[in-house]
C-alpha cells in the first residue's frame, strides 16, 4: 500500500485540546476562558451567533493570532511552542473569503501551500509538484488547474483555498465559514469533502453559521455564546430545541431528516412587532 | 466522489507539472533579457558625438581589465572608460534597483500603485541634494542625498508608529505626509536661493539624471545591488506567500511582521542608494513591474530577477535617449522615463480594465 502524498499516513494520536483560552482585542474580552477538545479524525463544527467569538477563536487555534492566556495542544504538542514552519506543516487555516489582486492560476495558489516545506531559495521539487497536483485533485479542481483564480466562482475559489490548505499536508484543518456566500450545491460539496477528509485522519474544525449544515455533516459541535463554550459534544445530543432557543433566541423544532436520519432544525417564524 | 476516494491510496500525481509551459517561457524571457542587456550596454557606449565601434568598446574594457592594449587613442579610450562606461553601468544598476524596489513595495503594501518613493525617500534625497547644491553643505552629493532619504524614511516610520501599530496603510499615509513636507522645504530653498545656472543643475537633479555618473557612482550603485538587491531578488518565495494577505502568510509559517519590515528596510536602502547617485527617476519602479507581470506572471521568484533585467535595459536606453535626443543639450533622464512611462502605464490600466 502506497501512502497518499497529501493525507496523513497514520492516525493522529491526540486531537485538539484548548484549555482556558482567553483573548482580548483592544481591551475587550472576546474569548473568556474557553476549554474545548476536538477528537482526532473527526469533522466538528464551531457554532454560535454573530459576535460569539468563532472567528477570533479559530485564528488563535490556527496560531495566526496570539491568545492572552491559555494552552492549545494538538497531537500532544503545545502549538505556541512549535516552530512556525513546523506548525504550518501540521495546522492549516482557511480564512473567510481570502482573495488576491494578483493574476495567479489555481495551481500557483495551491502551490503556496508548500511554503512551509521549502527553504527560502529552493526550487519547487518534484515532490512538491506531485503534492500540489494531488491536493487539486482531492478538492475536485483538476480541470481548473490553469485557470485564473480571480475569475472563479465563490464555490470554486473556496475549493482552491481548501486545496492550498491540503498542500500543507495538515493533520489539523481549521476553516472560517467555508460555506459563506456559496449556493446550496457548492455548500454541500465543500462539506462533503471536509467530512471525507476527516475519515482519512485529518482533524477538521469549521466555524459554521448554518445549523442544518452542521447537523448534516458534523459528528461533533462546539457552541460558543458570548466568548464562552455554551455546550459541546455529539451533534445529536447538543443541537436541541432548548439550545437553539438559549443561544440564538429562536424557537425551533428538531426533526429527523428522512433521507439520512440526521437531525434537521425547523425554525419557527419570528413574531413580528 | 468515487474517483477521489479511489485515489486516496495511491500517488497519481503526474510529475510533469502543468507549470512547465510557464517555466520554459520564463527561461526564454530571461535569456533574451540577459543578451539584450549586454547588447544595450555595448550599443549605448558607442552612441554619442564621438563614434566608437562595439569592438573598440570591448577592446578598451579588456585593456583596462589588464588584457591587451586598447585599440583606441588615449582621448577616445578615456571617453569609453572614464565617461560612457561608468554612466551606462550606473544606468543599468539604477534601473534594476528601482524596478525591483517598486515590485517589492507593490507586494508588501498590496498596492499596485506603490513605487519605490512611497515612503518619502525621493523627497528626502532631494532635500539632501539641495542642501549641498544650494546651501553649500560640505558633504559629497550622494552621501547627502542618501542621508536625506534615510532621514525621511525614519520620519515616516516614526510618524506611522505614533499613529498606533504600524500597518502598511498607515506607513503609506505617513510617507505621503513626510514627502509633502520635504518637497515644500526643497521648493522653499530653491525659491530663495536659486540663480541662473544653479537652477538647471538642481532641476536636473530633481528630475533624475545620470549625467554625473562616474566610477564612484558605479561603486555606490553596485554595492547597493550586492548588499540589498541580491537578497531581495532571492526572497521571491516569501513575497509570494503574501498574495492572500497577512493572515494567510502567517498560516503558511511566515513571520509576517519581521519579514515585512526586513523587506521594507532593505528596499529603502536600495532605493536610497539609487536616488543618491541619480536623483529621483520616476515611473521605472511603478510601471516596469506591471509590464513584466504581463510577460511572466505575478510569481515573484521569476518576476523579481526579470524585473531587474528589464529595469536595467530600460534605463540604459532611456539614458541614451536623454543624452542624444537634443544633442549637445542633455535632457534629465527622468523626463524620458516619464514620457515613456506615463503612456505605458495608461495602456496597462486599459488592459487591466479590459481583462477584469
Amino acid at each position: 500500500m502506497t501512502a497518499d502524498p497529501v493525507l496523513p499516513a497514520t492516525g493522529v494520536s491526540d486531537g485538539l485540546e484548548a484549555s482556558r483560552v482567553t483573548i482580548r482585542l483592544d481591551g475587550t474580552l472576546i474569548i473568556d476562558g474557553v476549554d474545548c477538545t476536538v477528537e482526532p479524525g473527526t469533522f466538528s463544527a464551531l457554532l454560535g451567533p454573530n459576535g460569539a467569538g468563532k472567528s477570533t477563536l479559530l485564528s488563535v487555534l490556527a496560531a495566526v493570532e496570539k491568545a492572552d492566556s491559555g494552552n492549545i495542544r494538538f497531537g500532544g504538542a503545545e502549538l505556541r511552542e512549535m516552530h512556525r514552519r513546523q506548525r504550518a506543516r501540521t495546522v492549516a487555516f482557511v480564512e473567510q473569503e481570502a482573495t488576491t489582486e494578483l493574476a495567479l492560476t489555481v495551481r500557483d495558489v495551491v502551490a503556496l501551500g508548500r511554503t512551509p516545506y521549502q527553504s527560502l531559495w529552493s526550487d519547487e521539487g518534484p515532490d512538491d509538484a506531485a503534492i500540489v497536483t494531488r491536493a487539486i485533485e482531492l478538492a475536485d479542481m483538476a480541470p481548473f488547474a490553469s485557470r485564473n483564480f480571480v475569475n472563479l466562482s465563490g464555490g470554486e475559489r473556496q475549493r482552491v483555498l481548501l486545496a492550498k490548505a491540503l498542500a500543507q499536508q495538515p493533520e489539523l484543518l481549521l476553516l472560517d465559514e467555508p460555506t459563506n456566500h456559496l449556493d446550496v450545491s457548492a455548500q454541500l460539496s465543500v462539506l462533503a469533502l471536509l467530512a471525507e477528509l476527516a475519515t482519512t485522519g485529518v482533524t477538521v474544525l469549521a466555524a459554521l453559521h448554518d445549523l442544518n449544515l452542521a447537523a448534516a455533516y458534523c459528528d461533533h459541535v462546539v457552541v460558543l455564546r458570548n466568548g464562552r463554550v455554551y455546550a459541546a459534544g455529539p451533534t445529536r445530543s447538543v443541537l436541541t430545541q432548548e439550545l437553539v432557543r438559549d443561544v440564538y433566541g429562536v424557537e425551533a423544532s428538531v426533526l429527523e431528516n428522512p433521507m439520512t436520519g440526521r437531525p434537521v432544525i425547523a425554525f419557527s417564524p419570528l413574531a413580528l412587532g | 466522489m468515487t474517483t477521489r476516494r479511489g485515489a486516496t491510496r495511491s500517488i497519481r500525481a503526474d510529475k510533469s507539472s502543468a507549470d512547465d509551459g510557464g517555466r520554459t517561457r520564463r527561461t526564454i524571457v530571461a535569456i533574451v533579457m540577459v543578451v539584450l542587456l549586454f547588447v544595450s550596454l555595448t550599443f549605448a557606449i558607442t552612441v554619442g558625438p564621438t563614434t566608437i565601434t562595439p569592438i573598440d568598446v570591448w577592446g578598451s574594457v579588456a585593456h583596462h581589465l589588464g588584457l591587451g592594449t586598447s585599440p583606441l587613442p588615449e582621448l577616445r579610450d578615456g571617453i569609453v572608460w572614464q565617461l560612457r562606461l561608468p554612466r551606462v553601468l550606473t544606468a543599468a544598476a539604477v534601473g534594476a534597483g528601482l524596478a525591483v524596489s517598486g515590485a517589492v513595495m507593490q507586494a508588501v503594501t498590496r498596492n499596485p500603485l506603490a513605487d519605490p518613493y512611497l515612503l518619502g525617500l525621493s523627497s528626502g534625497a532631494s532635500l539632501g541634494a539641495v542642501a549641498v547644491l544650494l546651501l553649500g553643505a560640505s558633504l559629497l552629493l550622494p552621501i547627502a542625498a542618501f542621508l536625506g532619504a534615510m532621514l525621511a524614511l525614519g520620519l515616516t516610520l516614526l510618524l506611522a508608529s505614533s499613529l498606533g501599530r504600524i500597518t502598511p496603510s498607515r506607513t503609506v499615509l505617513a510617507g505621503i505626509a513626510v514627502s509633502a513636507l520635504a518637497s515644500a522645504i526643497t521648493s522653499l530653498v530653491i525659491f530663495w536661493t536659486v540663480t541662473g545656472d544653479s537652477y538647471r543643475e538642481i532641476l536636473g537633479w530633481l528630475l533624475g539624471s545620470l549625467a554625473g555618473a562616474r566610477w564612484p557612482e558605479v561603486a555606490i550603485a553596485y554595492s547597493a545591488i550586492l548588499i540589498a538587491g541580491v537578497p531581495i531578488v532571492l526572497s521571491g518565495r516569501v513575497l509570494d506567500s503574501f498574495a492572500f494577505g497577512d493572515v494567510s502568510a502567517a498560516a503558511l509559517g511566515v513571520n509576517v511582521q519581521r519579514t515585512r519590515w526586513l523587506l521594507l528596510g532593505t528596499t529603502a536602502l536600495l532605493t536610497g542608494a539609487m536616488v543618491s547617485v541619480s536623483g529621483s527617476i520616476g515611473f521605472v519602479g511603478l510601471v516596469l513591474p506591471h509590464a513584466v507581470r504581463l510577460m511572466v506572471g505575478p510569481r515573484h521568484r521569476a518576476l523579481l530577477p526579470l524585473t531587474a533585467l528589464v529595469g536595467a535595459v530600460f534605463l540604459v536606453w532611456a539614458d541614451t535617449l536623454a543624452r542624444t535626443l537634443f544633442d549637445p543639450r542633455e535632457l534629465p533622464v527622468g523626463i524620458v522615463t516619464a514620457l515613456i512611462g506615463a503612456p505605458v502605464f495608461a495602456l496597462l490600466l486599459a488592459r487591466r480594465k479590459a481583462s477584469s
